[in-house]
């Protein structure tokens, strides 16, 4: 799924003009741009993974963190900003999934930088109007009797799929657990890895 | 600006032809569904985006929809062109809209 390539030089330029226009100005400075940009590339799904694992372990927690998802990312010590966040629970009947179908809207302050299909026009499309096609072109068929609630970010909040923990998990601790977490599990196209 | 809906209350989703840069998908609008939660307050961003900057915070929700009333068909086929049939399931979607989209709707 990926198109869009027409445009992207326009955009490029316009960004390039607009960043050294601030810089000229005194608006920004180059440190300033590289430091914002270090701390996007810091941010990886192994945070959001983090959260997802402690949520598994801790049921104080996971009540927590759906009522104020910024609140309770914070007790891990992960910074999300201004971030308003909502954490989305999947249940043994309910898969949930997000999308922006406006634009691009993504938990970035939990993993970073989104992936290019996350972007494009067929998803932002599609997964609004036949998810469950979408999600079995990512290889995930849900049975029948589980329900799809997609969440479309359109404003100001940003979404994490907290997913079911895998069955075989018992045994193993909650770091261990995080690492069963990919991104695509926490946007919802994907269940967590099996164990072993 | 408190806000004008609860969790529950069924609303319509306002059926404008407004362009620019316009948070309301133009697929959800005249749609109805109900007030999942109230998110807070934010500034309008069909403001923001045109540097007014003053203006209120406004109400902004989290508006439920069953699929099969967003899309006609959705519920018998679930999908164009899959193969699952009629379920008694149903399958939701969750946008965020503000206010001022908003009209109430008889329940």
């Amino acid at each position: 799924m990926t198109q869009q390539a027409t445009g992207h030089r326009d955009f490029e330029a316009l960004e390039q003009a607009f960043r050294e226009t601030l810089i000229a100005t005194g608006v920004l400075t180059d440190a300033d741009v590289s430091e914002c940009a270090e701390l996007m590339y810091s941010r990886t799904p192994a945070l959001g993974a983090r959260v997802v694992a402690r949520a598994w372990f801790d049921p104080a927690f996971k009540a927590r963190l759906l009522a104020d998802g910024r609140a309770a990312v914070r007790e891990l010590g992960i910074e999300v900003g201004s971030l308003k966040l909502v954490v989305v629970a999947d249940e043994e009947k309910v898969h949930n999934l997000i999308v922006c179908t406006l634009c691009s809207c993504y938990p970035r302050m939990l993993l970073g930088i989104p992936p290019d299909w996350y972007k494009s026009i067929a998803y932002r499309s599609r997964a609004v109007r036949e998810p469950r096609s979408v999600l079995a072109e990512f290889g995930l068929t849900l049975p029948d009797d589980v329900a799809v609630r997609v969440h479309d970010s359109t404003a100001d909040m940003r979404y994490l799929v907290l997913p079911l923990r895998p069955a075989g998990t018992d045994e193993l601790d909650e770091a261990a657990c995080a690492a069963l977490v990919s991104r695509d599990a926490m946007i919802g196209v994907a269940l967590p890895r099996a164990p072993g | 600006m408190s806000p004008r809906f609860a969790p529950g209350d069924r609303v319509r989703v306002a059926e404008r032809d407004v362009a620019g840069h316009v948070r309301t998908p133009r697929y959800i609008r005249g749609k109805r569904g109900v007030i999942e939660r109230v998110c807070g307050a934010f500034r309008n961003p069909e403001q923001l985006a045109y540097g007014k900057w003053d203006g209120p915070a406004i109400p902004l929700y989290r508006v439920r929809f069953a699929l099969g009333d967003v899309w006609p068909g959705y519920g018998a086929t679930r999908d164009a062109g899959d193969t699952l049939g009629t379920l008694d399931i149903l399958d939701m979607l969750d946008v965020e809209l503000y206010e001022h989209w908003l009209e109430a709707e008889p329940a």
